[in-house]
């Protein structure tokens, strides 16, 4: 209760921030000798809260029948979410494989823990044309490859990091004790791992999950864009934002979709954490 | 890989429970070779207490270590009831405890209990019924469905204890268990201990730091030195059957003279270093039957 009520604050916070800068500030922004040291507060950059909710309302383009603006919005949401939660789900599972290969084999680990690494140095931009270059190429058997899966696999390429490395922490975190007791009941490494390896390492998976689903939102956003995948709420962000100057107002609802999934992501998340929550009593000697 | 001469003495199995030749543990360092443990020769028969006492670094704990198997040693001849370690280890031989309670923080103390015999595949009933009863053993029978951390460090190490018995052993191989436990708790603990092993019959192997510990619980007090380690002498302690033993037995003249025989021999009598070499067998009375060796290691 204390805090939905500290939550809604948070929200109420920023929206009053967001007015009363509008409120404050010039129309054209702080500018010290060429330089804009804060933003513009005219209608085109910082449209009132009140207009956003109101043009979410109206129909997202003239031509008749058009949906209104939150529907077409929910939907493209539905879709990014869609697309962001297969993308976690296939970056969690090479994580935690790639964890338990480097986990298994310290050779494994020293090889390639630093390509694990250099691995999220790669600006996505540059990978995504390559992504859908090698997918397109894939067109064997049954399989036909989608945009859309191009966009999945470079949101997993982000989610598989923070899991990687959280799962190989949580599975090397088992006290020397615990490792000599499975060892005294002659059990062999798969056995330790399934009852003590990865139980352990829950408290170091969780915050892992919850990073890979950001990762994963972002990534599938930013794809989209670059790709050019349609139907998501990342191509819809920079379509609207194009015609900013004349619907100032309409860019923001795709926005708020993009925040709306990463809750929602947050959200999946947090019931992870939840049925995993006997794994999370605190360490005993 | 069984021993040549198997014990006979009265109510000794067929093989002993430990059984040492010149076993030694070299440890490879920056600063080279590193010696744990040198020469020691030791017989551990079935159903008897032994406790390894001696200064920080004389390899008691690395001894026991090589016992269980977690280790193995460099030279020398080990066996278990008359098996390599290895093969004893598998064949479930003896149960382990640690100054580390190391239970499993996410299973009730039931879980933990039933662990070993989950692992080796006993079905459900049996195991539940087996964990009760070890419980009750313990006393903790009421905290069945606590988890690990909503018990103190005493009541933990009593679990650990149970867990080490669930699979019945021979041979019970504890290493400090009651290390980090405050004095009145240890002292209530050693005599459950006591009373766990007259029920249970099994050999223990005990490793500690405490004199007063070790003649209280042990049959037989194996004194080691450091630097290199080695088996400086074995003090028979003679002081009646565990059944027997009580809280009395620590005002009593026998036990004081038993803790000053094994300082004396600790302090390597009267001299300061007391080097390994020059200290004779000292003066173990009650020689132990069968394989009992008052061995040292020159």
């Amino acid at each position: 209760m204390r805090r939905a009520v500290v939550g809604a604050a948070g929200v109420l916070a920023l929206a009053l921030l967001w007015e009363g800068y509008k409120l404050l500030a010039p129309d054209d922004g702080v500018v010290v000798g060429d330089v804009t040291v804060l933003p513009r507060a005219n209608d085109v950059a910082m449209p009132h809260l009140w207009d956003m909710v109101a043009r979410a309302f109206e129909p997202v383009s003239s031509a008749t029948g058009a949906p209104p603006l939150w529907l077409a919005v929910l939907q493209a949401s539905a879709f990014t979410l869609g697309v962001a939660a297969v993308g976690w789900v296939v970056g969690v599972v090479v994580g935690l494989l790639v964890a338990t290969v480097m986990q298994r084999f310290r050779t494994a680990a020293s090889a390639l823990l630093p390509w694990v690494v250099l691995s999220q140095t790669v600006p996505l931009i540059a990978l995504a044309p390559l992504v859908r270059r090698w997918g397109s190429q894939l067109e064997t058997g049954a399989l036909d490859w989608q945009d859309w899966m191009s966009v999945a696999v470079i949101a997993s390429y982000l989610a598989f990091f923070p899991v990687s490395v959280g799962a190989l922490r949580g599975f090397s975190s088992p006290d020397a004790v615990h490792l000599d007791l499975m060892r005294s009941y002659g059990v062999g490494w798969w056995r330790t791992f399934g009852r003590l390896r990865a139980p352990a390492a829950v408290p170091y998976l969780l915050p892992a999950l919850r990073l890979a689903a950001a990762n994963a939102v972002v990534g599938t956003v930013v794809a989209e864009v670059s790709i050019g995948l349609r139907g998501g709420v990342g191509r819809m962000i920079v379509e609207f934002g194009a015609s900013a100057s004349a619907d100032p107002a309409k860019q923001w609802s795709p926005i708020a979709g993009a925040v709306l999934v990463g809750l929602v992501a947050a959200g999946a998340c947090a019931l992870v954490g939840l049925a995993l929550a006997r794994y999370r009593v605190s360490e005993v000697s | 890989m069984s021993t040549t001469h198997p014990p006979t003495g009265p109510g000794a199995s067929a093989a002993p429970a430990v059984e040492a030749r010149g076993v030694s543990r070299t440890f490879d360092s920056r600063s080279g070779e590193v010696v744990a443990l040198t020469g020691v020769d030791l017989t551990v028969r079935a159903g008897e207490f032994v406790a390894l006492i001696g200064p920080s670094g004389c390899g008691k704990s690395t001894l026991l270590r090589l016992i269980a198997d977690l280790d193995q040693p460099t030279a020398g001849e080990l066996t278990v009831f008359g098996r390599t370690p290895r093969a004893a280890r598998q064949n479930q031989d003896y149960g382990i405890a640690f100054q580390q309670a190391g239970l499993l923080p996410w299973r009730t103390v039931r879980a933990n209990v039933e662990l070993p015999l989950e692992l080796h595949g006993t079905g459900r009933a049996a195991r539940g019924a087996r964990a009760r009863e070890l419980l009750d053993l313990v006393g903790l029978a009421e905290f069945a469905e606590h988890h690990p951390h909503q018990l103190s460090g005493g009541m933990q190490q009593r679990v650990a204890i149970a867990r080490a018995l669930a699979e019945s052993p021979s041979l019970l191989l504890m290493d400090e268990p009651f290390g980090a436990l405050d004095e009145m708790t240890r002292e209530h603990m050693q005599t459950e201990l006591l009373r766990l092993r007259a029920e249970t019959g099994a050999a223990v192997v005990f490793v500690t730091h405490s004199i007063p510990e070790a003649v209280y619980l042990s049959d037989r007090v194996v004194v080691m030195s450091a630097r290199p380690g080695r088996v400086r002498e074995i003090v028979s302690v003679a002081l009646g059957d565990a059944a027997d033993r009580s809280e009395d037995l620590r005002e009593d003249v026998a036990f004081f003279d038993r803790v000053r025989a094994v300082r004396e021999s600790l302090h390597g009598t009267g001299n300061g270093t007391g080097n390994g070499t020059g200290a004779g067998t000292g003066t173990s009375t009650g020689a132990a039957t069968g394989a009992g060796r008052g061995a040292d290691a020159r």
